[in-house]
């Protein structure tokens, strides 16, 4: 696995305030890559960054192996990026703004353009202006424009941002056969932590202009995961389990952390000590979880 | 580049404000030749006679007469000289001078719009020419593609040029054909006066002499399509630095109105000359009028109207090159 997209150590101060303090991950090939955090966490500004819209204030982006300050037009070739909303001519047909950006690479075909157009279904309005376009479909077009230069790394802020349930799913569908077909890397922003956790291989989760935690989906949801205890004495069962580990109560039920090995031992000591212990229930938390409890639930400030 | 140039000029065409330029400069111009004509019919009633060529050999002797005179300088004599010469020509080549046919409408027309009227029309286009991108968000697509940012920017001063003598040509052709159909289409060879300079209070007609109107007018033409650089890429640079089109429209307008305002005004202001909005009527220096504030000449206005063109060309690069885009 070769790594795409390298990011160390980026920094942007506005003003006197620093807005992204020193984020450091890389993405690799045909990943799903997901960038979590709630609103005002710095995820527009960072991708801002890696696109060469707004410059570091310090550290290095690197893009298949070319600087981004220093070999901007090598680096950024391999990119497509949608930033923020899909904003495109709306004086001109679909078909035209694909004409337009496509003149600005170093070559282009026709045939390139009808397979973007085809890959994001847009052929039936294609030649219409994209003022009538709805937001589905303007961000279909967005998406269509990134793919023309046939990019290494897609770089999409918030892409399901406007999209109906069907087209939500779609998306990630789309998403998730870039990654494993056309092996892109492929980094996503959002807020809505239940799609980062259906689409992406890994996530860095951040707030306040830091990275907390980088790691894959599936290890960070099994490391928070918890055991719901349904038992018939809730005070008398919690001091055996506080023996053992930390407990929590909630709708009068016993949570404790999920340790495989220790399960059956806790429960003959529940069962000793002549408590009925009806259920016990494992659960993954859902990224929400995971996510206020790595942050502490803060919010925008 | 001739692709991004390419892009540019789409964009402008397809936003129309090329044919609503033409659409504009063709009623203004009808609207002139109609006044003109009302004009020339009122000049030919009060002179109580429709027969101009009386009038002007009357002109011609009186001309002669005080050429005879004794006690008359050497210059006067010789201005007077050229002046015979003129009228002369307009004797021999049966020439109404009060009812000249397009090509001198065309010259008034330029002389009278080098001021508010054309650089309006430039402003029209430049105005929104990167402002709108950065209000319309495309300018995160525009400046993520592998061009670097000059070259984008170039790119759109280029197309400037080109919608420029887009206006400059649609501004002759239009002049050209919709007043030629009342005044005829002749006149190009029609002798004129230039060369006047000015010293101090005086008028100094020393080197006045007679040159062919088309000369004439190409001269005025390339003034003209100066100034309306100047002005473009001023404009340009309002666009680059601002995201509101509004706000670069309403600068602008601010300064050129205060420009023909001043105009009148400053003369005794003498640092005003700076201004490039002051400098504007270059087109005064060739037929002889007084500039608003002494010792101004053709030189210092273009070279005044240069300065702050380059400055404002390079501010806008700067600024675009090195910006951080929101
Ligand atoms: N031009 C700017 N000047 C000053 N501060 C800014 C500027 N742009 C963004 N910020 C600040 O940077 C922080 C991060 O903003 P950013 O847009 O990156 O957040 P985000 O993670 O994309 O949020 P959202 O989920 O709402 O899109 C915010 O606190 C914001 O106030
Ligand atoms: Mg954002």
């Amino acid at each position: 696995m070769t790594d795409t997209l390298v990011v160390q150590n980026l920094r942007k101060t506005i003003g006197k305030k620093e807005i992204i303090k020193g984020l450091s991950f890389s993405l690799r090939e045909g990943e799903v890559f997901g960038f979590l955090g709630p609103n005002g966490a710095g995820k527009t500004t960072t991708i801002r960054m890696l696109v060469g819209l707004i410059k570091p204030t310090s550290g290095r982006v690197s893009i298949c192996g070319y600087d981004l300050q220093r070999q901007f037009a090598d680096a950024i070739r391999h990119v497509g990026c949608i930033v923020e909303n899909p904003e495109l001519y709306p004086y001109l047909s679909g078909w035209e703004n694909l004409e337009h950006f496509a003149r600005m690479l170093p070559s282009f075909s026709k045939e390139r353009l009808q397979e973007v157009v085809h890959l994001v279904g847009l052929q039936h309005r294609i030649h219409d202006r994209v003022r009538t376009y709805s937001l589905g479909m303007r961000q279909r077009l967005g998406i269509a424009q990134a793919l023309l230069g046939q990019p290494k790394v897609l770089i999409l802020d918030e892409p399901t941002n406007g999209l109906d349930p069907v087209g939500i799913r779609e998306m990630r569908e789309f998403i998730r056969l870039l990654a494993e077909k056309e092996k892109l890397s492929v980094l996503v922003s959002s807020h809505l932590l239940s799609e980062i956790q259906l689409m992406c291989d890994r996530v860095a989760i951040m707030a306040k202009g830091e990275i907390i935690r980088i790691d894959d989906v599936e290890t960070l949801l099994k490391e928070q995961a918890r055991v719901y205890w349904k038992v018939d004495s809730l005070e008398r069962a919690k001091n055996i389990l506080a023996n053992e580990t930390t407990v929590l109560e909630t709708d009068g039920m016993l949570v404790t952390g999920y340790e495989a090995s220790q399960l059956a031992v806790w429960n003959e000591k529940l069962v000793q000590a002549g408590i009925r212990v009806s259920e016990i229930q494992p659960k993954l938390p859902t990224l929400e979880d995971l996510f206020i409890e790595l942050t502490g639930g803060e919010t925008i400030d | 580049m001739i692709n991004l140039v390419y892009n540019e000029m789409l964009k402008i065409v397809r936003k129309k404000r090329l044919f609503i330029i033409s659409a504009i400069i063709a009623v203004l111009v009808g609207l002139f030749t109609y006044a003109q004509y009302k004009h020339v019919q009122d000049v030919q009633k009060r002179l109580g006679t429709t027969d101009w060529r009386t009038q002007l050999q009357q002109q011609i002797i009186d001309t002669q007469n005080r050429l005879n005179s004794s006690g008359i300088s050497e210059e006067w004599r010789k201005f007077l000289k050229i002046r015979l010469q003129q009228q002369q020509y307009y004797l021999d080549h049966n020439i109404n001078p009060s009812a000249p046919g397009a090509p001198t409408f065309m010259r008034m027309f330029v002389e009278n719009s080098i001021e508010l009227f054309l650089p309006l029309m430039v402003m029209v286009v430049v105005a929104d020419l990167v402002s709108s991108e950065a209000s319309g968000g495309t300018m995160k697509l525009l400046l993520t593609r592998p061009v670097k940012r000059w070259k984008i920017l170039l790119s759109k001063y280029i197309a400037m040029g080109v919608s420029i003598s887009f206006i400059m040509l649609a501004l002759v052709v239009l002049s050209y054909a919709i007043s030629g159909a009342v005044f005829g289409y002749g006149g190009w060879n029609l002798p004129l006066l230039t060369g006047f300079t000015v010293q101090g209070e005086e008028l100094n007609t020393a080197n006045v002499h007679l040159i062919p109107q088309w000369k004439y007018l190409l001269i005025e033409l390339g003034l003209a399509s100066f100034v309306a650089i100047v002005v473009g890429t001023l404009t340009f640079m309002l666009s680059v630095i601002m995201r509101s089109t509004a706000a670069v429209m309403g600068i602008m307008l601010a300064a050129l109105i205060s420009g023909a305002i001043l105009s009148n005004m400053v003369s005794s202001w003498e640092s005003a000359k700076y201004l490039f909005m002051v400098n504007l009527r270059l087109t005064d220096y060739i037929s002889g009028a007084a500039p608003p504030i002494a010792g101004m000449t053709l030189g210092f206005s273009i070279g005044v109207l240069a300065v702050w063109g380059l400055v404002a060309l390079i501010v806008s690069f700067f600024v675009f090159i090195t910006r951080d885009v929101y």
